[in-house]
């Protein structure tokens, strides 16, 4: 099943569980675990809206090259949510951009 | 040792750096000046582009990899791995830990082509005997899990409303263009797409280090670069993995540190650098990336991904265009100027410029590599940091 989490091959103790707000929805995440990593775990392959033809996207690099994951945590804006570690209580926006609004104005023809 | 630390530039005033959280506010600005710098920033991969790569799901080959054996996160049901190189293997045996299917590994170059550059010189090879396991146990792996592994294939086109859905696997000629009518249809919902490795070289070229003519960090046998106080190890000097990079890493330390680069110290490190050079630059001519790739391109394929250029405006740029700056094109056409930096399409926007423009010359090329600030840094944090306070 998509998002499985494998328990830690040689027996170790699998890192805490925690909740993290997405969107407002409580999703359950672990410590130390990547923002992009819970978000998938939890079955979510998008969360930021493409300013100009305003397609999905998600997590795509994964290691902070892409800037394809860009979130908002804890109302700081464009972090990458593969390098972001989650903490108990983090609140996380999906979308900057409210629907029918682009992100920079410009007309770029 | 610093952790949590991030190098966001280099000058004349000594290398900047940023600690605290990832894209945090509010950190700390520092700023070291060093008689040596060791410069070890590694390399991401290429991605060519495919019609439909944007769609969420699609993950280059390292990406699914951090996802899958560094987080133990399942990135699909059923997964395809596709593009060239040997790194494909680990990343499918990595896909399978975590709890994938995987619907086939694609691999571009052809058999004959692939074996052919593998066996050359094959007294090499028994100097490898590490190297040749670790890929035979990838091999054996797939082989157990029964997962097909093709050569001369590649994903031409990836299907999909929201997400990924579908792939279409595509036979190629030995040129990489697209066999025509035999194109086949597997139901994934994941992609990892990897075709060879981009060095990060953004702070060696801040800190002015000569580049060689595949945009690698050229370093002599010391891994000195062309400015004297600056050495590079590991990916930035040609790709290698991890055992040379290790291997680089002590003798750059070792010399920078004030240590003699023929010291007896280093012996084993010297051979075992050579003979792993000898094994990189066998993988490199096996699985370089093939001239006509760009036959599975559409007109509306995104070429850069951030600001969602694609092939026809890149195209149209060129034909109203009279420049042949690589600058001014980007700049026109916005490709490669949105938040990655060009990091993710940079070469790919170079190749097709050069490719489109009627003389295939570009002024200006191989400065796509040229970031001033090398690492995600928020103007607060500039206006707070005393980083451009001139000291007296």
């Amino acid at each position: 099943m998509i998002g499985h989490r494998v328990p830690d091959r040689d027996g170790a103790a699998v890192s805490t569980p925690i909740t993290i707000s997405v969107d407002g929805e409580p999703i359950e995440a672990r410590v130390g675990q990547s923002l992009a990593a819970a978000l998938i775990a939890a079955g979510t392959v998008a969360w930021r809206t493409t300013p100009r033809a305003r397609r999905p996207r998600g997590a795509f690099c994964a290691m902070g090259v892409c800037f394809d994951c860009l979130v908002v945590v804890n109302g700081r804006h464009d972090v990458r949510a593969c390098q972001h570690r989650v903490a108990a209580g983090d609140v996380v926006e999906s979308s900057p951009w409210p629907d029918g609004r682009v992100s920079d104005g410009g007309d770029r023809g | 040792m610093v952790t949590s630390a991030h190098v966001w530039s280099i000058d004349s005033d000594g290398v900047h750096v940023m600690v605290g959280e990832a894209d945090g506010e509010g950190r700390e600005s520092r700023c070291y000046r060093a008689a040596a710098v060791v410069l070890a920033t590694g390399a991401h991969d290429r991605v060519l582009p495919v019609p439909g790569w944007d769609l969420p799901g699609v993950y280059s080959a390292g990406g699914g990899q951090a996802l899958a054996k560094g987080e133990g996160v399942a990135i699909g049901r059923r997964v395809v791995v596709a593009g060239t190189g040997p790194f494909l293997l680990p990343v499918a045996s990595s896909l399978l830990d975590a709890g994938c299917a995987v619907a086939g590994v694609f691999e571009a170059g052809r058999a004959g082509h692939l074996m052919r550059r593998w066996t050359v010189r094959p007294w090499e090879l028994l100097g490898q005997p590490a190297k040749v396991l670790e890929l035979g146990r990838y091999g054996s792996t797939l082989a157990r899990r029964r997962v097909r592994y093709a050569t001369g294939c590649a994903v031409t086109a990836i299907h999909g409303g929201q997400r990924v859905e579908a792939v279409t696997v595509s036979r190629l000629d030995a040129s990489w263009a697209p066999r025509p009518g035999v194109g086949e249809t597997l139901d994934v919902d994941a992609v990892c797409l990897g075709f060879g490795f981009s060095p990060r070289v953004e702070l060696a070229l801040a800190a002015g280090c000569r580049l060689d003519d595949r945009h690698f960090v050229m370093v002599d046998a010391q891994q000195r670069t062309s400015v004297p106080s600056v050495f590079a190890a590991g990916e930035i000097t040609g790709i290698g993995g991890v055992d040379l990079a290790l291997c680089e890493g002590t003798i750059a330390g070792h010399v920078a540190a004030g240590g003699r680069g023929d010291d007896s110290v280093l012996r084993v490190e010297r051979r075992r650098r050579k003979v792993l050079r000898a094994f990189a630059s066998r993988l490199q001519g096996a699985h370089a990336i093939g001239p006509k790739w760009t036959d599975w391109l559409n007109d509306d394929t995104v070429v850069c991904r951030c600001e969602e250029v694609d092939v026809a405006r890149l195209r149209s740029v060129v034909e109203t265009s009279e420049s042949l700056s690589l600058r001014s094109l980007m700049l026109q056409s916005r490709a490669g100027l949105g938040s990655c930096q060009a990091r993710i399409c940079g070469r790919t926007v170079e190749e097709l410029l050069l490719r489109t423009i009627p003389s295939h010359r570009l002024v200006g090329e191989g400065s796509i590599d040229r970031r001033p600030i090398a690492s995600p840094v928020r103007l607060g944090e500039i206006a707070q940091s005393r980083a451009f306070e001139v000291e007296g």
